[in-house]
C-alpha cells in the first residue's frame, strides 16, 4: 500500500520543531529516521498525519562524556551507536544491541530517539536503557523534562512523552570499573524483532536484568535480579518466569517465550563468566 | 491545517549524479519517486515496510531502505541507484561474478542484493561467509537459496583484495 501523509515539514531546529508541533493541531507525527514511522504509514496503520521531520537538526546527533555520564543524542543512528568508541567503553550493552537491531541498512537510518519512543515491546534499546537506568530527556513548549526509563515505558508503543513533545536525548550513567554487560535474544531470522530478549548488568551494587518481547513494554525483572545478587541462578530462571507476562502469538506461543527466557537468562549468565575470565 | 505543512514538497537533489528538481506529495516514499517520477525502475519495490530488501539504494553514501525513506526526506541529497551504480562501473566485477555463479534467476532482489553488497566490499577485506550472510539478512531471495550470492561476494572481495596486494 502507499503512504497517506496529512503534511510534512521539515524542522529547521528544535524550537522550529516545538513551534510546528503546536501549529499540527494534535494531527502532528515526529519523524525522525522512520524506519518503522514510515513502514506504518506505507501499511496504512497511519495516516493523515502532519510530520515534522526532525531528521536534519544537527544538535540532537552525536555522542558526548559529560562527567559520569554519556549524552547520546536522539537522532544518532543505530549505526554510529554501533562504531562509537565512547559507547564502546561506556555502556557496551548499546553496542551489542546494535548487532540484533534489523539489518544494515536499517540500521544506517534508524535512530535511538526513534526506537525509544516508538516503543516496540520488542526492541533492543528501552530494554537496554531500562537496564541501564538511562535517563530520557523531553522537550515541550513549557521547556525540558527528565524521565527516568523505568517511568517512561508505559505499554505497546505507549510512552511517557506528552502531546507537544520530543525526545532530544538519553543519558546513561558510564559503566563502572569491572561492570559487565550482555545482551542475549532470540530471533526466527537474524534481523527480525525477538521472540524474547534479555539484558545483563553485574555491577558492584548487583545485577540489573531488563526483559523484551515478553510483555507489553520491557520489564525489570526485581525478582530474578535479587536471586542473582545471592547467586541462586535457579531461583533467578523462576522469579524472571512469573515476572514476565509474554504475549502468544503465530511467532511463539507464550509458553514457549516464556520457557526463551528462562534458557537465555543461563546463557547469559554463562556469557558474563566467559566475559571475566 | 497550519500552512507550515505542505502536501506537496520541492526538493533538489542528485540522482546518479544529475541534478534534479521536483515536487512530490509528502507521503510518496524515495523508490516510487525514483521508478514513477523518474523512470529509474531498477530499484525494485517488493514489500514496502523494510524487510525485503529489493529497493536498497544508496543515500549520501549509505545503503537504505527506498521504501523507508520519504522522497521528501531526499531534498539535498545524492541518491545512487542500481543505473548509476552500472554505468559508472564500480560494480562491474560483482554483476559478472553474479552471472558466472548464478546468482541470480527472476532478478527482482538483485538490484537491493547489489547495492547492499557495494556497501559491504567498500569495507575491504574479504569478509567471513557468516558474515556476507549477515550482511545480507535483510535482503530476500527466493529463488537461489543464497548459497551462489555468498559465492559472488566472496570471489570478488577476494579477487579485490588480491588486486590491491598486487
Amino acid at each position: 500500500m502507499k503512504a497517506l501523509a496529512g503534511g510534512y515539514a521539515q524542522a529547521r531546529d528544535l524550537r522550529h520543531a516545538l513551534d510546528l508541533l503546536g501549529q499540527a493541531d494534535g494531527m502532528g507525527r515526529v519523524l525522525a529516521g522512520g524506519q518503522s514511522l514510515i513502514a506504518a504509514m506505507n501499511m496504512r496503520l497511519t495516516s493523515g498525519d502532519l510530520l515534522v521531520d526532525i531528521s536534519r537538526i544537527a544538535e540532537l546527533r552525536g555522542v558526548a562524556l559529560d562527567g559520569g555520564w554519556l549524552r547520546i543524542g536522539a537522532l544518532t543512528r543505530h549505526a554510529e551507536i554501533g562504531r562509537d568508541a565512547l559507547i564502546a567503553r561506556h555502556a557496551p550493552l548499546l553496542t551489542r544491541a546494535v548487532g540484533h537491531i534489523a539489518h544494515s541498512a536499517i540500521r544506517n537510518r534508524g535512530t535511538i530517539g526513534g526506537s525509544l519512543a516508538h516503543a516496540d515491546p520488542a526492541a533492543e534499546f528501552p530494554a537496554c536503557v531500562l537496564a541501564l537506568e538511562a535517563v530520557l530527556h523531553l522537550d515541550g513548549p513549557d521547556g525540558r523534562r527528565d524521565v527516568a526509563a523505568e517511568d517512561f515505558f508505559l505499554g505497546v508503543f505507549e510512552t511517557a512523552i506528552e502531546e507537544g513533545e520530543i525526545l532530544t536525548g538519553i543519558s546513561v550513567p558510564v559503566a563502572q570499573d569491572g561492570e559487565r554487560h550482555v545482551l542475549r535474544e532470540a530471533a526466527r531470522r537474524s534481523g527480525d524483532y525477538a521472540l524474547a530478549g534479555l539484558c545483563l548488568l553485574r555491577r558492584t551494587a548487583g545485577h540489573r536484568l531488563a526483559a523484551f518481547g515478553v510483555g507489553p513494554c520491557p520489564i525489570l525483572a526485581r525478582g530474578a535480579m535479587e536471586k542473582l545478587d545471592h547467586g541462586d541462578i535457579d531461583g533467578a530462571v523462576a522469579a524472571l518466569s512469573g515476572e514476565i507476562d509474554p504475549p502468544g502469538d503465530t511467532q511463539a506461543s507464550a509458553a514457549y517465550r516464556r520457557h526463551l527466557a528462562g534458557v537465555l537468562l543461563r546463557r547469559a549468565l554463562s556469557d558474563l563468566e566467559g566475559e571475566q575470565s | 491545517m497550519s500552512d507550515a505543512f505542505r502536501d506537496r514538497i520541492d526538493i533538489a537533489l542528485t540522482v546518479n549524479g544529475e541534478p534534479v528538481e521536483a515536487r512530490v506529495p509528502a507521503g510518496r516514499h524515495l523508490v516510487d519517486f525514483l521508478r514513477l517520477d523518474l523512470g529509474l525502475t531498477g530499484s525494485h519495490a517488493g514489500c514496502e515496510h523494510g524487510v525485503c530488501g529489493a529497493c536498497t539504494v544508496k543515500v549520501d553514501g549509505e545503503a537504505v531502505r527506498g521504501c523507508l525513506m520519504l522522497a521528501a526526506q531526499a531534498d539535498g541529497a545524492e541518491v545512487w541507484t542500481l543505473e548509476g551504480l552500472t554505468q559508472s562501473g564500480v560494480i562491474r566485477d560483482l554483476q559478472d561474478a553474479f552471472v558466472a555463479r548464478n546468482a541470480l534467476q527472476c532478478g527482482y532482489c538483485t538490484p537491493g542484493m547489489l547495492t547492499s553488497i557495494e556497501e559491504l566490499l567498500n569495507r575491504g577485506g574479504v569478509p567471513e561467509r557468516a558474515e556476507i550472510r549477515e550482511h545480507l539478512s535483510g535482503n530476500y531471495c527466493r529463488c537461489t537459496g543464497y548459497e551462489a550470492i555468498v559465492d559472488a561476494v566472496e570471489s570478488v572481495a577476494r579477487a579485490r583484495a588480491e588486486k590491491g596486494a598486487a
